[in-house]
């Protein structure tokens, strides 16, 4: 392969720790580097990020371009690109991986314009095909798939939260880091005010099984019967877009293209129609499941097993009967 | 203030997912379904409104990149009450990226002079891209706000709500700058019979690349930065097995019995 051949992870810190969707992006760099024959570089802007270096380094990265200080506090395009425009031009890197998220959409379209090149946003798949990096994304509300590839370099790629798997945490892994220096950037748009609601119980993305709620639930009693349910099935509760604009739960619960991404093995819809833009943030469950008083709710056509009926009906027997069942699997 | 939005004609999002068809990789149009303004842009002109509500003092221009066919829909944005529109038509734009999309409609903004606020949706509601957006305030070199849910303009400044993973960031930024819209905007208006009688005599520009002063290699399928390789539709392969039952308690007591037997639990 001739030109570039590095890969250059986009991380992000949450709490002062590389992201799940960091590490994700460390594992599918990994592969690509081993066929570029190319180092995996990874680059952190944050403050307070402690230890991140070494964390993706043992996630995968071989280089980890850091910069720690209070201009990156909180993520601004305008801040944050001068510092990876330095990072991808001193030594520019075959492709680009950055999250597909709120940050990332907001970053990589400026930032691959601005090296000449384009992105390919929510990508599920990135493989070489002959030399050339071919990137898979979902299009069409889920409905269809596209593999783009790049006329112009670098290749840079969003990727979707959980379509990837991390490696395993690797403390023996060895990598450099290099300090960036941190400049207070003047910005043109100004932070007033960040209402960040905090997280509680098992987290969403992680959790092995997810029970969400839409209109279907009827208010904010049915999410209380939502989180018994989570409870049995050792849990967390999600939720589609109406019940959060409803009120019925926090707007954090939020799962699909504007809220969060999840892929349990487990992923229980009370109530939920299941519109593209909220199977954008679930179609990854390996098993859905629906109750849905309507039988022609799109859901169903994704779900594995379902019932048609009221939540309010089924609910009460169905927790009663999966605590039974999870008292006798206990057993044995 | 004078406020570009920009909008893409697609397919109603809304259709029945069975009735897409791909040949050729390309997606092709059901005869039986009109295309429709996307709905993020919709917001978005619902956004341009709420703020000439607010202010009484903005001129609005809807923009549209595509065929002659897409004149319908910035009769739309005319019709919700939009003052004027530009359609971005010419046979060496077809087949366009995100990059030549976002190349046209900034030289066309440049070319109307006097744009203080550009809006987009957050994205097109068939490509999902979300990419022209942020793409046009590169080439335009003026800042960007993603994903808003609510777009005020005091004076110079512009205040924007926006949505985030867990909550809302509110941000500040002086004109010119763009906004793209998320769907969390709310509910938007429909056009009244008296707007959409008066949208057929508002003015609709068609603008050539000659006449933003692009050559023929630099836009459409051409000047395309990404390569189309492949566009399908995969085989759903799964099946819904609804629980039988009489009774709410009989279908939840089968269907956690075939949760148990299939080792879903």
């Amino acid at each position: 392969m001739t030109g570039p051949t590095s890969i250059l992870v986009v991380a992000a810190a949450a709490d002062g720790a590389p992201n799940d969707l960091s590490r994700e992006m460390l594992a599918l760099a990994r592969r690509l580097a081993a066929e570029t024959g190319g180092t995996v570089e990874a680059v952190l802007l944050g403050e307070g990020l402690g230890d991140s270096a070494a964390e993706l380094i043992a996630f995968g990265a071989d280089r980890v371009h850091i910069g720690d200080g209070a201009p990156y506090a909180a993520y601004l395009a305008e801040a944050w690109l001068p510092a990876l425009i330095g990072v991808a031009t001193a030594s520019p890197p075959a492709v680009i991986l950055i999250g597909h998220d709120t940050m990332g959409s907001d970053l990589a379209p400026r930032l691959a314009f601005r090296l000449g090149s384009t992105v390919a946003t929510a990508c599920v798949e990135a493989e070489f095909v002959d030399g050339r990096l071919h990137a898979t994304r979902p299009c069409y509300g889920g409905a269809a798939l596209e593999t783009l590839s790049f006329k112009t370099g670098p290749c840079v790629l969003m990727i979707k939260s959980k379509s990837q798997v991390a490696l395993d945490r690797d403390e023996a892994r060895a990598g450099d880091v290099a300090r960036l220096a941190v400049h207070d950037q003047p910005t043109r748009v100004r932070i007033v005010e960040r209402k960040i609601a905090a997280a509680s119980g098992p987290r969403l993305e992680t959790a092995a099984v997810v029970v969400a709620g839409g209109r279907g639930l009827n208010g904010p009693e049915g999410f209380k019967e939502a989180r018994e349910l989570a409870d049995v099935l050792g849990g967390a509760v999600g939720a589609s877009r109406v019940a959060c604009d409803l009120e019925w739960c926090p707007a954090s619960y939020q799962i699909g293209l504007s809220g969060r991404t999840v892929a349990p093995e487990l992923y229980l819809a009370l109530g939920i129609s299941g519109a593209s833009q909220h199977m954008a943030g679930c179609g990854g469950a390996k098993t859905i499941v629906a109750i849905n008083n309507d039988p022609t709710a799109q859901i169903f056509k994704s779900s594995r097993f379902g019932i048609v009926g009221d939540c309010q009906e089924i609910l009460p027997p169905l927790i009663d009967e999966l605590r039974k069942l999870k008292r006798v699997m206990a057993a044995f | 203030m004078h406020i570009a939005v920009c909008v893409k004609q697609i397919q109603d999002p809304e259709m029945p997912a069975a009735l897409l068809r791909v040949n050729d990789n390309k997606m092709m149009l059901a005869s039986s379904v009109s295309p429709v303004m996307s709905p993020f842009d919709e917001q978005a002109v619902e956004a341009a409104l709420r703020i000439r509500d607010a202010r009484g003092d903005a001129r609005i221009t809807v923009l549209t990149l595509g065929a002659d066919s897409a004149r319908q829909v910035l009769k739309a944005g005319l019709a919700l009450g939009s003052d004027e529109g530009v359609l971005l038509s010419d046979p060496v734009f077809q087949d366009p990226d995100s990059y030549t999309t976002a190349l046209v409609l900034s030289r066309a903004i440049e070319k109307l002079g006097d744009v203080d606020l550009v809006l987009t949706g957050r994205q097109a509601a068939d490509l999902d891209a979300g990419i022209v957006g942020c793409g046009i305030a590169e080439l335009l070199d003026i800042p960007a706000i993603t994903f808003a849910r609510d777009v005020a303009v005091e004076d110079n400044v512009v205040r924007v709500a926006r949505v985030v993973e867990n909550g809302t960031e509110i941000l500040e930024v002086l004109l010119p700058a763009l906004v793209t819209v998320a769907h969390e905007l709310g509910p938007t208006r429909k056009a009244s019979l008296r707007e959409t009688m008066r949208a057929a005599r508002k003015p609709i520009a068609v603008w050539s690349a000659e006449d933003l002063r692009l050559s023929a290699d630099r836009v459409g399928a051409l000047g395309a930065r990404r390569v189309l390789e492949r566009l399908t539709i995969p085989a759903k392969d799964i099946e819904c097995e609804f629980a039988a039952g009489d009774t709410p308690e009989a279908m939840a007591r089968n269907l956690a019995r075939r949760l148990f037997e299939a080792n879903v639990l």
